[in-house]
């Protein structure tokens, strides 16, 4: 039987969120001491060496991106914590900042320490007002410990969009701009925030990095699958018997975490697909359940990690018209910067709508596969280029409901 | 320097070349849409993504940088794909109807679906359905037509700080508007038509009159009198084919003939007046303690952005009519005594590369002669669709002398087309004016070129002034700041709202890259060095018009013809 591992979710139920001391008194803060008393290239090179890859959904190293921020030169620098969790299903964030906020300051402080940084942000989720309160406290507590030295925090809001979880478009938002990403390079460790170099990381990854100073690099780098090693938080949702959140090892297989961790499908019902990492998360047919969560694992099943979502779908459910759904979603939320995504996600929810409808064909079917491919290639950002992933891969998995819906 | 392979083509490029760089090296030509070469990358339509070898994604070519040893392929299967299904998509939200566009056969979206051999679209057609914006005289927007590039908004906001567009709404939604105004007309826009040169298709045009001026030449009773603007000779050529300045003055002048004006006249006339009027103008000023630094007032968008922006700042401006509203209230007045014509039935139509230049003859205040001064303005682009729907031959035209007493010009006024040719030509005559000496050289160097701010001190026999000139808006806005300030230096500025001055001119042939610019300004500064006369106060005809009839700048007559005031706009914008 496969057990939940608390990493990230440590001090969660043995902490008071809103009492610094009782996360000083569980340790915490002394990995920032920790960091200040190493150089800051042994900083990086520790949490290069842990593996720990981004929990954000692109899962790159993130000692190397840290590395090239440390790298750059500039008179000012920022750390950026990405608190604008926007993928449906997934609130794995807010269960950490809800319970243990000092965690990701203690993360962020450690960052800007070693990539020379005196400024972070928190870029929080409109839709959560209550945890920026919470933040805020937080912040309110560091500082007055003085904690966080002469690194500063502040929480901006998010308004909605949720094409700024994109850290480029994130920034521009703090910019005070429309919310549109940034085409890549230059990478925001390079040229980032006002033109800086700039760190920007998951709440996840932060609240990773005390931890993996505290214990050491190695035993993080033993955790889990070895090419994304350590844990992951997920939140289960749809037709699973225990709708909750886990923390779990990342060389956790798929099955386990529906029929372990989430009790199987609820109402004694049978299993028809899944859909990890969010909304753009491909869909999971029951021949692949036995895939490990880690990202390497997933991506080989053209799949994704992504945020942790895990939604379960059970076999009354009508996949073409889960699909269609989504395709409305992505039409709403393009920002409509890049031609292919701003008409593709209209053009693809249209045809899906089709085809849901009884109307469709199999060369709107086709024409569906061909957009997707081109989305998922040249789109100037990652909502673009993950929008189609839905509708890909339930055509290549769950073709028989698309057929039997066809003229 | 980086050795990267385009297409089996070794070429070895600078760091940080682009891959559209480095495949110009190799001589392969990566299609483009929102790219545009003096503005900032935008990688936006995705139409230049190419396949960089190791790569899952496709890059942008005009954003990706080139790295040593990187391999590209620029029309792989997966690119041709890529680009035919963009290419598809965005021309599904377009009206596709080329055949009446005013940009067809012009238009860059046009040319890559034929490029692409785009043919049956797999996607169902969808126009926006909406209206098209006529509410300026000179612009007009169909937002129907806009493919989303954000070029406009680049040349509104960053050559010229007027930001009179900008973004509204998000995805499929997403929409190019007038900013803070429900159209153009209630935005800030100066009407300077720089984003039509921006525009890679049609939705952005001037207004176009090509037919009030068929209907004005097919009217027995109007005499069409025609005046053509600095600018408008060295790049007429580009749109009959020819090169840019190769126009012949004398053969354009018969072409026109020949498109039914029963005058030729020029605004090279009023450009000479100008000086005159606007020299003493500044004279006074510094020698009265007038208000100081004085502005030139010849570009109708800048004086529509002074009244926008700086209202506070409007007594700097010269109150010196622009030529072609000088023209236009003596082509009714002086020239109709002179030629016997009644002025009632003189219909004045102006050639400007200017679409603003349409704006300001409509001014309420622009009927000094008991008549609309200027019944028509004309852009060269119309002139040149005229001259193409004449089917005239110009290698076979015989060349046509100015009709009299408002077609004499001296090479001043011709380089009233360029940035820092008012300048110029006023301190031609202002040193001889003050000094009462010949000048030796008359070639003001510092006052040439595309550099956005030039300055220098100019010594008078002894008075020193100051002097600045400043092309393009958002350097206007720079001088402009400084004044409010109270820290301007300068004694007399020169501003043209237009990049590079007229020949650059929002009505000009469309000129994407300033490289053109530069071009037709060295054709200016040809044409002034060939001519025998190139001081204003020397030209024969200006000196019968104040003998015969203003009888001195500044006069009586000169004040109510020649000169004008000036009203703030709307200060939302402020």
């Amino acid at each position: 039987m496969a057990e939940e591992m608390r990493v990230v979710l440590r001090n969660y139920g043995k902490i008071d969120p809103l009492k610094i001391d009782d996360y000083i008194n569980a340790g915490g803060y002394k990995s920032l001491e920790k960091a200040r008393s190493m150089s800051q290239m042994d900083v990086i090179n520790e949490v290069k060496k842990s593996g720990l890859r981004g929990r954000g959904g692109a899962g790159f190293n993130c000692g190397q991106k840290w590395t090239f921020a440390y790298q750059a030169q500039a008179d000012q620098k920022y750390v950026i914590c990405n608190a604008d969790e926007g993928e449906p299903g997934t609130y794995k964030d807010r269960i950490i900042m809800e319970n243990d906020p000092h965690s990701v300051l203690e993360g962020m402080a450690i960052c800007g320490y070693a990539i020379g940084a005196t400024k972070g942000y928190i870029y929080c989720r409109g839709e959560y007002p209550y945890v920026v309160d919470i933040l805020n406290t937080a912040i309110a507590q560091a500082k007055e410990k003085g904690v966080l030295g002469n690194f500063d925090v502040e929480v901006r809001m998010g308004a909605g969009a949720y094409v700024c979880g994109e850290e480029t478009a994130l920034i521009e938002s703090i910019e005070g701009h429309r919310g549109e990403p940034r085409y890549k390079p230059p990478f925001p460790p390079v040229i980032g925030l006002w033109g800086k170099p700039t760190i920007v990381n998951n709440v996840e990854t932060f609240a990773n990095i005390a931890v993996i100073l505290e214990k050491g690099a190695d035993w993080y780098a033993g955790l889990g699958a070895p090419s994304y090693p350590g844990t992951k938080v997920l939140t289960l949702t749809g037709d699973v018997v225990n709708k909750t959140f886990v923390e779990v090892p990342t060389n956790t297989t798929i099955r386990q975490v529906i029929y372990e961790f989430g009790g199987g499908i609820a109402g004694g019902k049978a299993f028809k697909a899944v859909q990890i990492g969010g909304t753009s998360g491909g869909f999971i047919p029951a021949s692949l359940l036995d895939t490990q969560i880690d990202f390497d694992s997933m991506a080989a099943i053209g799949a994704t990690l992504g945020s942790g979502a895990v939604l379960v779908m059970d076999e009354t459910r009508d996949i073409v018209d889960v699909v269609e759904r989504i395709a409305k979603f992505f039409e709403h939320e393009s920002c409509g910067k890049c031609a292919p995504c701003r008409e593709g996600t209209m053009r693809m929810h249209k045809l899906m709508s089709k085809v849901n409808q009884g109307k469709g064909t199999a060369q709107d079917v086709a024409l569906m596969d061909k957009l997707g491919r081109v989305m998922s290639v040249a789109c100037l950002c990652g909502l673009g280029q993950a929008a189609p992933s839905p509708v890909l891969t339930t055509i290549k998995h769950f073709k028989a409901d698309y057929d039997a819906k066809l003229q | 320097m980086a050795n990267v392979t385009i297409d089996g083509i070794k070429v070895s490029v600078p760091d940080g070349s682009t891959i559209l760089q480095a495949a110009q090296v190799a001589g392969v030509r990566v299609p483009t849409l929102c790219y545009h070469p003096d503005q900032a990358v935008k990688a936006n339509c995705r139409v230049c993504v190419c396949e960089v070898e190791g790569q899952r994604l496709l890059q942008a070519a005009c954003s990706q940088p080139v790295y040593d040893g990187m391999v590209v392929k620029t029309h792989s299967p997966k690119v041709v794909e890529a680009r035919k299904t963009i290419l598809e998509l965005i021309l599904a939200h377009h009206p596709q109807d080329c055949l009446s566009c005013i940009r067809n056969q012009n238009c860059e979206l046009q040319a890559l679906a034929e490029e692409y051999a785009i043919r049956e679209n797999p996607f169902e057609k969808m126009v926006r359905g909406l209206p098209k914006d006529t509410s300026t005289p000179s612009i007009v927007r169909d937002p129907d037509k806009c493919v989303l590039c954000r070029r406009c908004v680049y040349a509104c906001s960053v050559f010229q700080s007027v930001n009179a567009l900008g973004l509204e709404n998000r995805g499929n939604h997403a929409m190019v508007v007038p900013s803070l105004g429900k159209d153009l007309l209630d935005s800030p826009c100066v009407m300077c038509g720089q984003c039509i040169h921006a525009c890679p298709v049609g939705a952005i045009t001037e207004n176009e009159q090509i037919d009030e001026f068929l209907a004005a030449v097919a009217d027995p009773d109007k005499v069409v009198v025609t005046q053509i603007a600095p600018a408008i000779r060295v790049a007429i050529g580009e749109e009959v084919g020819m090169k840019t300045g190769e126009m012949p003055m004398e053969v354009f002048v018969a072409g026109l003939r020949q498109l039914g004006f029963d005058y030729v006249l020029h605004t090279n006339f009023t450009a000479d007046l100008t000086i005159l009027e606007e020299g003493n103008e500044l004279l006074k000023r510094l020698k009265e303690g007038g208000k100081l630094p004085m502005f030139t007032s010849c570009s109708p968008g800048w004086i529509n952005f002074c009244e926008t922006f700086y209202p506070d700042l409007l007594d700097n401006l010269s109150t010196c009519k622009s030529p072609q509203q000088m023209f236009g209230a003596l082509v009714k007045t002086y020239w109709a005594e002179k030629m016997g014509i009644d002025p009632a039935k003189i219909y004045s139509v102006s050639i400007m590369p200017c679409t603003a230049k349409k704006f300001e003859a409509s001014r309420p205040e622009m009927k000094d002669s008991g008549f609309r001064d200027v019944d028509l303005v004309l852009t060269t682009r119309e002139v040149g669709r005229l001259f193409r729907m004449a089917g005239i031959d110009f290698s076979k035209l015989a060349p046509s002398k100015f009709d009299s007493w408002m077609g004499a010009y001296t090479g001043a006024a011709v380089i009233f087309g360029a940035t820092g040719g008012v300048m110029e030509a006023a301190l031609r005559t202002v040193y001889e004016v003050v000094t009462g000496k010949t000048l030796e050289d008359l070639n003001f160097t510092f006052a040439r070129g595309m550099e956005g701010i030039k300055e220098a001190e100019i010594d008078l026999d002894g008075t020193k002034v100051k002097v600045a000139i400043g092309h393009g808006l958002a350097n206007a806005r720079k001088l402009m700041d400084q004044v409010r300030a109270g820290q301007s230096p300068y004694h007399f500025i020169e501003i043209m709202a237009c990049p590079g001055g007229c020949i650059g001119g929002g009505g000009q042939p469309l000129t994407k890259a300033n490289v053109k610019r530069a071009e037709r300004i060295d054709a200016i500064y040809v044409e002034d060095e060939g001519l025998p006369l190139r001081k204003s106060h020397e030209n024969p005809e200006v000196k019968v018009l104040y003998e015969e009839f203003l009888h001195e700048p500044l006069g009586h007559k000169s004040h109510e013809l020649l000169h004008t005031h000036y009203t703030p706009k709307n200060k939302k914008f402020l």
